[in-house]
This record gives C-alpha cells, sequence and structure tokens, in this order.
C-alpha cells in the first residue's frame, strides 16, 4: 500500500511542477514525473488484486510516453529556435 | 318577391338536349384558337411583325366570325331543341373521383355571344387600325386585342366552371394589359391594377363557388352540376347563387365591385368599346345566365341579384348624369344598362332571354357609342372634356349620324335596338314587383337626360373648342364600322325582337309573365319618362349656352361627380385597414420575429465574447482546468461510490 502513497506523492510533484515551472522542459520532465506515477500506480494495483492487467497497461503507457517525448522535445525544440526562448507562457498565439 | 317563385312547370323552354358535335360544331376548338394563335404570333413574334402584325389580329378574328356564321347557319337548321353540342376534346386534370375536361358548350346562349363577340369585336379591330395607326406599339396592342377576344370566347364556350374560370382570368388578364396599354402615365397604370385588384376580390367568389361545386357535386361540368342542384340543400345551392353573384359583380362592375370601370377608361378608346360590349362587362351577365338552373332554385339568391342590379342602375345613371368626360359619362351609362340586365336575369326564366336580348342590342349601340366617342377625340386631339366640345355635327358629319342613331337606341326610342330590350325587360320587373318597375323606368328617364346630354354638349350648340382644334372627320376605316354598328344599333330589335327570345328559349327557358297594367299602358309610360329626360337635357344644356368650366353645382351634382365618393368609401374601409394591417404586419415582423431571432443570436454571441475570455493562451492555466475538471470527475466518482 505504500507503494500508493509513493506514486500519489510523485503525481503530485509533477503535478505542481507542471502548473508552477515556467521552463518547457522541466514542464516536460514534471509530465513524465506523473506518467510514472500512474504507472507505479497501475503496477502496485496490479500486484495487489494479482492480475496482469495493470502491467499490461504499464507498458503501453511507457511506449505512449517515450513517443510523446518524441514529438514534445521537437516542438520544444523548434519554438526555442524560432523565439529563442522555452517558457510556456510566451507562444500564446491561439489565443482570440 | 313572392311572384318569382315559379314553379318549373309554368316555364316553358329549358329543354334543350345536348348531343356530341358533329360536323361543323366539331370546330369549335377553333373559334377560340383563331385569336389565341393571333395573339401568340404577334406578341412572340417581336419587330418582325410590326407591318403586317395588325393585319394578322384583325385577320383572325374576322375568321372566326365567318366559322361563326356557318355555325351559326348549321344551327339554325337543326331542331329548336337539339341545338346544343357538347364536345371534350381532351382530359386537362384526371384524378382518381374526378377530373377537369377541356370541353366545349355550343348552344344558342353561347353561340349569340360568339356572334357578338366575334362581330363587334372585329369591327373594333379594324376600328383600330385607323384609331391605332399612329402608335408605335400597334403590334402588342392587337396582340392583346386578340387575347381578350380569344379569352371572352373560351369563357362562353366552356362547358365547365374550371374552364369558364380560365376564360375569365384570361379576359382580367387582358383587361388589364389594355387598360394600362399607355403605361407611361402612373394615373393610366394605377387605373389598370385597380380594375385588376377589384376584379380579383370577384375571382374570388368563382373559385369559391367552384371549390363549393367539387366539394357537392364532385364535378364542375354545367351538365352534372346542373343535374345534381336540386338535390343540394337549400343553404348550399343560396351560397353557390351568391358566390357567382360576387363574380359577376366583379367582372360587370355591379356595386359593390363597381368603382374600376370609371378608371378602366384610360384604356384607348376601342379597349373601351371591347370592354363594355363585348368582352368584358357582359361576362358576369353570361355567368348568372349560364348557371340559371342554380338560381332558379333559389330565391334569396335571385333577390340578391335583383338587388345589386337596382342599386347599379340608379348608381350609374345618376353618375352619369354629372360627368364632363364623354367616356367616363358612357362607362356610367354602361354600369347602369348592366344593371338591366342583372335585373332581367335575376328575374329567373322570366328575365333570362330578355337580359341576353338586351346584353346584344347593347353590345351594338354601346360599342357605336364609344367608338364614335373614340372618332371625336380622334378629330380633336384627343380631349375628352364635353365643355370642349359642341357645334360638332358639321364637322363629323359620318360620328354625328352614327352615333345619333345608337342615343336613339339606348334611350329607347322606338323602333331603335334600345326600344325592345329595354321595355321588355321593364315589363318582366313590373310583373315582378312594382317598385322594382318603377325604378327601372325611372332609370330610362335618367337614361334619357345624360345621354341627350352627351350629345347636345358634343354635337350642338355653340363652339366652344380648344384654340388649335381642327376636328375633322376620321378616316374610312374608323367609319365604315360605325355605319354598320350604326346600322345593328338601327334594326337588331326589329330583326330579332321576337326570334331571338325564341331562339333563347331552349337553353334559358321562358316564363310568361302579366305585367299589372296593358304593355302598350307601359311602353307610353316609358316613353313619356323618356319625352321628359330628353326635354329636361335639351331644356338645361340646348337652350341655355354650356359654360366652359363646370359650375359649382348642388351638392347631388358634387358627389356624383366623384361617383358618389365611391373611392373614398373603398380607401376608407378596405384600402386604409389593409394598410394599417400591413403595417403591423410588417412591424411584427421586423420586431416581434426577427427580434426573437435576432435575439437569441446577440445572446449567444455576447455570452460567447465574455466565455471567450478564459481563453488565456497561458498553457499552464490550460493545465489548470484540466487538473480541476480531473478532481471534479475524481471526487464526484468518490461521492457516488460512498
Amino acid at each position: 500500500m505504500n507503494y500508493v502513497y509513493v506514486a500519489t506523492l510523485l503525481f503530485t510533484i509533477g503535478a505542481v511542477g507542471v502548473l508552477l515551472r515556467r521552463n518547457a522542459v522541466v514542464v516536460f520532465m514534471c509530465i513524465e514525473l506523473m506518467l510514472n506515477a500512474a504507472n507505479l500506480a497501475f503496477v502496485t494495483f496490479a500486484r495487489i488484486n494479482g492480475n496482469i492487467d495493470g502491467m499490461v497497461v504499464a507498458f503501453f503507457v511507457m511506449v505512449v510516453a517515450a513517443a510523446e517525448v518524441v514529438v514534445g522535445l521537437a516542438i520544444i525544440v523548434t519554438i526555442f529556435r524560432t523565439r529563442r526562448s522555452a517558457s510556456v507562457d510566451d507562444p500564446n498565439l491561439l489565443r482570440l | 318577391m313572392t311572384s318569382t317563385s315559379l314553379l318549373l312547370s309554368e316555364v316553358e323552354g329549358g329543354d334543350q338536349v345536348v348531343q356530341a358535335a358533329t360536323g361543323v360544331f366539331q370546330l369549335t376548338w377553333l373559334l377560340i384558337a383563331l385569336p389565341l394563335v393571333g395573339a401568340a404570333v404577334l406578341l412572340a413574334g417581336g419587330r418582325r411583325t410590326n407591318r403586317w402584325g395588325p393585319l394578322l389580329g384583325v385577320a383572325t378574328v374576322v375568321g372566326a366570325f365567318v366559322l361563326a356564321l356557318v355555325q351559326l347557319f348549321a344551327m339554325l337548321a337543326e331542331p329548336a331543341t337539339q341545338r346544343a353540342f357538347e364536345q371534350s376534346l381532351y382530359t386537362w386534370a384526371p384524378f382518381a373521383d374526378f377530373s377537369v375536361d377541356v370541353g366545349f358548350q355550343l348552344d344558342p346562349l353561347s353561340m349569340s355571344f360568339v356572334i357578338l363577340v366575334t362581330l363587334v369585336g372585329g369591327l373594333i379591330h379594324i376600328y383600330s387600325l385607323g384609331y391605332m395607326a399612329h402608335d408605335p406599339d400597334r403590334r402588342r396592342f392587337f396582340g392583346y386585342l386578340n387575347l381578350f377576344v380569344a379569352s371572352m370566347l373560351l369563357l362562353v364556350l366552356a362547358s365547365s366552371y374550371v374552364m369558364v374560370y380560365v376564360g375569365w382570368e384570361g379576359v382580367g388578364l387582358a383587361s388589364y394589359l389594355l387598360i394600362g396599354f399607355w403605361n407611361a402615365k402612373p394615373a393610366y397604370a394605377t387605373a389598370a391594377k385597380k380594375a385588376f385588384v377589384m376584379n380579383r376580390v370577384g375571382d374570388m367568389g368563382m373559385s369559391l363557388a367552384i371549390m363549393l361545386m367539387v366539394a357537392t357535386f364532385g364535378t364542375t361540368a354545367f351538365s352534372g352540376v346542373f343535374a345534381g342542384a336540386p338535390q343540394a340543400s337549400d343553404g348550399t345551392v343560396l351560397a353557390l347563387g351568391l358566390l357567382l353573384l360576387l363574380a359577376a359583380t366583379g367582372k360587370s362592375a355591379q356595386m359593390p365591385l363597381q368603382a374600376w370601370l370609371g378608371d378602366a377608361m384610360a384604356g384607348p378608346t376601342p379597349v373601351s368599346a371591347l370592354i363594355h360590349a363585348a368582352t368584358m362587362v357582359t361576362a358576369g351577365v353570361y355567368l348568372i345566365v349560364r348557371s340559371g338552373p342554380i338560381f332558379n332554385l333559389s330565391d334569396g339568391a335571385r333577390l340578391a341579384v335583383v338587388l345589386v342590379g337596382v342599386a347599379t342602375m340608379l348608381f350609374g345613371a345618376f353618375i352619369g348624369t354629372a360627368k364632363d368626360d364623354i367616356k367616363k359619362a358612357l362607362a356610367a351609362s354602361t354600369m347602369s344598362q348592366i344593371g338591366y340586365m342583372v335585373i332581367a336575369a335575376g328575374l329567373g326564366p322570366a328575365g333570362y332571354a330578355y337580359a341576353i336580348f338586351h346584353l346584344m342590342t347593347h353590345g351594338f349601340f354601346k360599342a357605336n357609342l364609344f367608338l364614335g366617342a373614340g372618332s371625336v377625340m380622334h378629330g380633336m386631339n384627343d380631349e375628352v372634356d364635353m365643355r370642349r366640345y359642341g357645334a360638332l355635327r358639321k364637322a363629323m358629319p359620318i360620328t354625328f349620324v352614327t352615333f345619333a342613331v345608337s342615343y336613339l337606341a339606348i334611350i329607347g326610342v322606338p323602333p331603335f335596338a334600345g326600344f325592345f330590350s329595354k321595355d321588355s325587360i321593364i315589363e318582366a320587373a313590373l310583373a315582378d314587383n312594382v317598385w322594382i318597375g318603377i325604378a327601372t323606368i325611372a332609370a330610362a328617364a335618367i337614361t334619357a337626360f345624360y345621354m341627350t346630354r352627351v350629345v347636345v354638349m358634343t354635337f350642338f350648340g355653340e363652339k366652344r373648342w380648344a384654340d388649335d382644334a381642327q376636328p375633322h372627320e376620321s378616316p374610312k376605316v374608323m367609319t365604315v364600322p360605325l355605319i354598320v354598328l350604326g346600322v345593328f344599333s338601327a334594326i337588331a330589335g326589329l330583326a330579332s325582337g321576337i326570334g331571338f327570345i325564341r331562339w333563347l328559349t331552349p337553353t334559358t327557358g321562358l316564363a310568361e309573365v302579366e305585367p299589372p297594367v296593358p304593355p302598350l299602358v307601359v311602353s307610353s309610360v316609358v316613353l313619356v319618362a323618356l319625352v321628359m329626360g330628353v326635354g329636361l337635357a335639351v331644356a338645361m344644356y340646348g337652350r341655355r349656352p354650356v359654360p366652359e368650366v363646370a359650375p359649382v353645382g348642388s351638392a347631388l351634382t358634387r358627389a356624383a361627380r366623384v361617383d358618389f365618393y365611391q373611392d373614398a368609401f373603398n380607401e376608407t374601409l378596405f384600402m386604409h385597414p389593409g394598410q394599417y394591417l400591413t403595417r403591423f404586419l410588417v412591424f411584427f415582423d421586423n420586431r416581434i420575429v426577427d427580434g426573437f431571432v435576432n435575439g437569441t443570436a446577440a445572446a449567444i454571441g455576447g455570452s460567447s465574447s465574455r466565455m471567450r475570455r478564459a481563453q488565456t493562451g497561458f498553457v499552464r492555466s490550460y493545465a489548470m482546468w484540466m487538473l480541476a475538471g480531473a478532481l471534479l470527475v475524481l471526487g464526484a466518482l468518490v461521492l457516488v461510490r460512498v
């Protein structure tokens, strides 16, 4: 059960990081933290319940996270190239 | 009105046998097709037909007249009760248990109309060759005239009410086009519109009557409707009669739909002649007489017809006494004379044949009067004010003589045509109800007065011409039709007096009625009345000089001059409330309906522009919202669990 508390703690750290940090790379790392917290919770619950469903999902989450990192980092690098800034507050072009 | 409740057994005639058309009677469609093709060629042919177009227009109507003559003689060769021929060309609108056939019925009644329409119409066409010689648009004019004649022929030849309606609307359209022929003048265009709108009111009666027939009898063919009418309820028959009367009042310019006729003088004079003599105002009388089997069954409907006729007869006669415009005086006279016919038609079998007889004679002399007036205007630079005429009998001898013959005919001097036809109506009216009879005699006196006034002011007295007027006789192409019509006005009464009524009897039926006093006394009283009318007019306008500017006159004169405020009446009662209604509807549409729609759009637009502020563009605030949403869902799940 302690693993669940660890996962909750990790998720909270990640969420707070996403909300409070401006640097896009750090925000990204925080998102990864949240995903891994979720993974930890999945695995823990799988273990508690004695089936492998949660573990299977954890693998899927890892694959999705890897793909997301590729795309996300590419976007961050492109934005940094054009704007010389990695702050998530600067790109607000989609606002009406 | 109790005396008109004739048992049908007292009526002789009305027993004709309708048989399938054979031989020359199968060519009835050609009567209509000829002028219709003429109209199509002239109106679609464009400028190419300018040179020979008017002649083609004349030729089609004359051709139709020749064919009609052939049919007339063929019909006369048949036995009296076997002169009705029916022909169905094809089925126009087939439905499961109701169908409309394009078919024609040729019997003595429609034959009389065909002869009148093609003969008078043909003469008016010929006259128009001269009258419209200088008009740049005369091809279009002849096209419309042909359309007019074709529509009227369809109206009188149709064998079902739906087909009558087609001709009815065609006549309305053609009259609209012709009254507004010189539509560059806004007043003329308005007059055309007025005629059209007032006719629509009557047409509504016709269409409602047709719907009622379909609902009641399941057919609109004359044969089916007349066969079914005796079995229909009293209320249905009364409603049919009143609706048909409404239709007739529209076309025949009877009260309360009479107001368009005076303004219809805006059209060229041959058009007035055509409308008044042959093709338009007679349609209402035709409709009533044709629908005789319906009116025979309802005393109430016949009473309404008679009352409308009496009111219009007196109304038109009084207006006629006050008009200075020669065409408007003649128009008022038409209204009054049609009133006579409507009275006769309302008397039932006692009057149908006389109504048609008066219609025929009136067709001849009224066409002649109008064409004569046109001839006078032609020579006087289109002046219509009789106060600027005077002493024209020397300048226009042929016009004067023909006009005078028709004048004697219309006021009913024996032995001219009007005497026979009008006298018969007066006798029938007297036999029905003394007061109606007296009204017709009074109207005869007034007719004598206003027609004498027209003749005296136009052809006698001293010259009151405009300075540049050089009156001259019209060309032969105009005077020859005048002479022909003059001859008919003189002899039509004599030649067809007895024979004509007998010829119509199988179709319309005839009830012999005895006036309360011998016919000779009636005729004498009528003659005395006319002499008084003529004498008064001569004393007022012949002995004394006619002022060039109309004197103020008595209140009655002033009222008659403006048609007894008929326009003011219609405007107050119908036009202004109508305008207020449309204004209210526009307001309702703009403010209430549009307001609701626009308000909804504005509310959505306004609230969304407020909600737009939530879209800050900061990624972190979106993340915040997402987190809040996720927590909310999570909280809800937990709550539901617990």
